[in-house]
């Protein structure tokens, strides 16, 4: 039977158009020294750097600015979701004590609130803390890190916790009866077996932090203290004409880093989305 | 056994020594303040923190709490407190028109209802603090038409004697005084909000500033009767009376004051989504198109990327690396980028769609055309995961079963239908069912591109592309009339929806069962 492979090169190449248009699309934005949405097509009509030093310059949006508080609340807040979340998976799934089932299920149920409509609550919460501790007030990179950190211990302690079970128990409980305390145990040998899976997980929430536009938006409304998303937002938001070609630049630029993060990750983030990962 | 206080000391490791110390410096720094604010919710809180990180650290006992506090504190601060209060929300009437207490409602309308009296004095008015700080408290120097200077500030009114300031020689209006500052009109007209609300306590009234150089004495029109709960308006003799969070007027005009309060509700928000017409037919719309889109974009995502798994599962297909590589693109671009992008391909005047195909359709703006946009987005956004994770399954059927059912005499079609695709349907199911999840709560994609227009007439909060979750967000915070108590009882019954659905996913795919088990 002789297979032909045309018509699945055919489709191949269909999807490809499909999914490349819309990223040729910006990049030509990006590129058109005219940078207004009217006059960019699919194809670019010109190389021009000009967006980019608009970008650098316009007063109005302070994009190195943006770029530094997305890489600093982004990157100590995935650190952070991590670290707590693979703390809580390693607890659930290599020690017994009291409460660990209705635990893990009450984990598990407070994600199901979609915990932003909890905004008000959060709002007020922040007003009173920023008037105690103003550095962990509203319109401050560490307070919207704290309100992060509150869904570490989610949807990431289960995923990693499934990874933690196929880890074998041999391997640390030789390292207890070799003397190892629980935390040598922790840190030593299970956190560096599940580094691949650490990564994934970091990754995502990395992702899911970089999107997040409602409460980066609510808590975050000085200029200098938005997030890429939120800025970047703000530049098409009102009108999509005018300032395109400068919105088209600065995602490219803060996209193109995570692109090829991911690129470089495939192989894992194939084993982390079939353990049951969805980017957010 | 016990161990004497030198060996347990010795035990203790300094990572979590110092850790607990700089939790115990910083309450020890943060306290004082608390008790400053008359934040006695803040000084238990910290206080109760720092005692339970003290003791899961300091104490052997405690191994598996040291691996959970920080995350469970956190958990409970920032996301099981919100919670709480948004469902006792639920049960209340909160929202625009009803956000005070039943006392500040009264101290609002009063102040609201101060006016001039006919033919009373006004005075000449200077605005002073007393340092060059205006962002501080600040007075008033009234200057009253026989030129009596006074001063005043929220406690009342000082007189001023001649000999501390200088006044202008024609308007009598103070331009210097001794150990203020007076503000020029500029900086005046820079206070804002907090000018217009600054009132001077008279005996039968207030003065308060009219523009920037002029105030004038104010009376209430509006007088509470604390015994009678009653709301009087003196001008009109109406009388108003307090019952169920606002102000009804008794002679049965069904009047009220626009100026309500804060009050328990019961199940009334949560009734009203069921028997209040005009809650119910935007609800049950919303809703219907909030599962029409989570089960469309499941399908159409997984079944294109399972269609291209399998295009490129053939052991000669050429450039399968660079075929996913490209394909991985629109998943690793970040979705907020992507979906702005796609907002402004759609664009009727400028947008790429059109000019591709020569036509000039608003596709954003009819109905339907706007509900395929959504989900052709969401389709782009999401395909190449179950691409992904359908590759993956692919590698995971036995080929051995492929053979035997392919020498039985299978045909290709056959062999996919019954080898195939159950073994990727039974690893794909729990992936599918937290995408539902997922899509079902997806407010981004929906925020970001048509923020839920087009809007049906006569509805301007629930539209044609809304799902449920930014129809609640829009309900809490979409600028006119916030509902937060009739939101945060659809934000449960979301919660409730959610938790049913993932309950009932687990329950198939026994994956709660197996987390258990371990």
């Amino acid at each position: 039977m002789k297979d032909r492979l045309w018509w699945r090169h055919l489709i191949g190449i269909a999807s490809l158009v499909f999914a490349l248009v819309p990223i040729l699309f910006l990049v030509s934005a990006a590129l058109n020294p005219v940078g207004t949405l009217s006059t960019t097509s699919l194809i670019p009509s010109g190389a021009s750097f000009a967006n980019f030093s608009k970008l650098f310059h316009d007063p109005n949006s302070p994009y190195v600015r943006w770029y530094v508080n997305t890489l600093v609340i982004c990157g100590v807040s995935s650190v952070l979701n991590v670290l707590i979340g693979v703390s809580g998976a390693y607890a659930f799934s290599r020690l017994r004590f009291r409460g660990r089932r209705p635990g893990l299920t009450g984990i598990l149920l407070v994600q199901m609130f979609p915990n932003f409509l909890a905004l008000t609550a959060l709002y007020l919460l922040f007003i009173n803390i920023g008037s105690v501790l103003p550095a962990f007030g509203l319109n401050t990179s560490l307070g919207l890190i704290v309100v992060y950190l509150g869904g570490a211990m989610g949807v990431n302690t289960w995923l990693l916790k499934g990874y933690l079970d196929t880890i074998p128990v041999e391997l640390d409980e030789s390292a207890r009866i070799d003397g190892a305390t629980e935390a040598q145990v922790f840190f030593r040998i299970i956190l560096p077996l599940a580094r691949p899976m650490l990564v994934v997980v970091g990754l995502f929430s990395f992702v899911s932090f970089l999107n997040e536009i409602i409460l980066a938006g609510v808590f975050l409304t000085g200029s200098a203290h938005k997030t890429l998303a939120v800025g970047l937002y703000g530049l098409v938001s009102g009108n999509h004409n005018t300032d395109y070609g400068e919105f088209a630049a600065g995602s490219l630029l803060a996209g193109i880093p995570v692109v090829l993060i991911y690129l470089y990750l495939q192989k894992y983030l194939v084993k982390g989305l079939t353990a049951g990962a969805v980017k957010g | 056994m016990t161990a004497l206080p030198s060996e347990r000391l010795a035990r203790l490791s300094w990572p979590r020594v110092v850790f607990v110390g700089l939790v115990v410096l910083f309450a020890v720094l943060t306290v004082p303040t608390l008790v400053d604010k008359h934040s006695w919710t803040g000084v238990t809180v910290t206080v109760a923190v720092t005692a339970i990180l003290a003791y899961v650290y300091l104490t052997p006992k405690r191994i598996a709490a040291r691996f959970l506090v920080p995350g469970t504190i956190l958990l409970l601060a920032f996301q099981v407190y919100p919670i709480g209060y948004t469902i006792d929300t639920a049960f209340t009437n909160y929202g625009d028109g009803h956000r005070l207490s039943q006392s500040q409602a009264v101290a609002q309308i009063e102040a609201d209802s101060v006016l001039e009296q006919p033919g009373a004095q006004r005075y000449e008015l200077s605005v002073a603090t007393k340092t060059a700080d205006i962002s501080g408290a600040f007075v008033f120097f009234l200057t009253d038409p026989n030129g009596k200077v006074e001063r005043g500030d929220a406690a009342g009114l000082t007189p001023v004697p001649d000999s501390e300031v200088t006044k202008d020689q024609f308007t009598g209006k103070v331009i210097t005084a001794a150990g203020w500052h007076i503000l020029t009109g500029i900086q005046v007209n820079g206070l804002g909000q907090r000018l217009a609300a600054f009132e001077v306590p008279t005996g039968g009234g207030f003065i308060k500033s009219v523009g920037l150089s002029e105030a004038y004495v104010g009376q209430f029109t509006m007088k509470y009767d604390a015994a009678a709960k009653t709301m009087t308006d003196t001008r009109t003799g109406t009388v108003y009376k307090a019952s169920d969070g606002e102000f009804k007027a008794v002679d049965g005009s069904g009047k009220t004051l626009p100026i309500g309060w804060k009050v328990g509700v019961g199940f009334k928000n949560f009734t009203s989504v069921l028997t209040n017409a005009a809650i119910r037919g935007p609800f049950l719309r919303v809703l219907v198109w909030t599962i029409a889109f989570a089960v469309l974009s499941v399908l159409s995502t997984f079944g294109l990327g399972l269609l291209l798994a399998v295009v490129m599962d053939h052991p000669r297909m050429r450039g399968r690396r660079l075929y996913s590589s490209l394909l991985l693109l629109p998943y690793a671009m970040p979705a907020f980028i992507s979906t702005l992008v796609w907002a402004s391909m759609y664009n009727k005047d400028f947008g790429l769609l059109n000019k591709l195909f020569g036509t000039h359709i608003d596709w954003l703006g009819s109905p339907w055309s706007a509900r395929g946009s959504v989900l052709l987005t969401n389709l782009w956004l999401g395909f190449p995961y179950m691409f992904l994770v359908c590759a993956g399954l692919l590698q995971a059927v036995p080929q051995e079963l492929k053979e035997v059912a392919r020498v039985d005499g299978a045909s290709p079609f056959r062999v996919f239908r019954s080898v195939t695709m159950p073994t990727v349907l039974i690893g794909a199911m729990p992936l599918l069912i937290a995408s539902f999840g997922y899509n079902f709560n997806n407010f981004n994609v929906i925020r970001l591109l048509t923020d839920g227009a087009p809007y049906p007439s006569g509805s301007s909060t629930a539209g044609d592309t809304d799902i449920l979750i930014s129809y609640t967000y829009r309900l809490s915070f979409g600028g006119q009339g916030a509902q937060y108590g009739l939101a945060s009882a659809i934000s449960f019954l979301l919660f409730v929806l959610v938790g049913l659905i993932s309950y009932a996913g687990f329950r198939q795919t026994r994956q709660l069962e197996e987390v258990y088990a371990r």
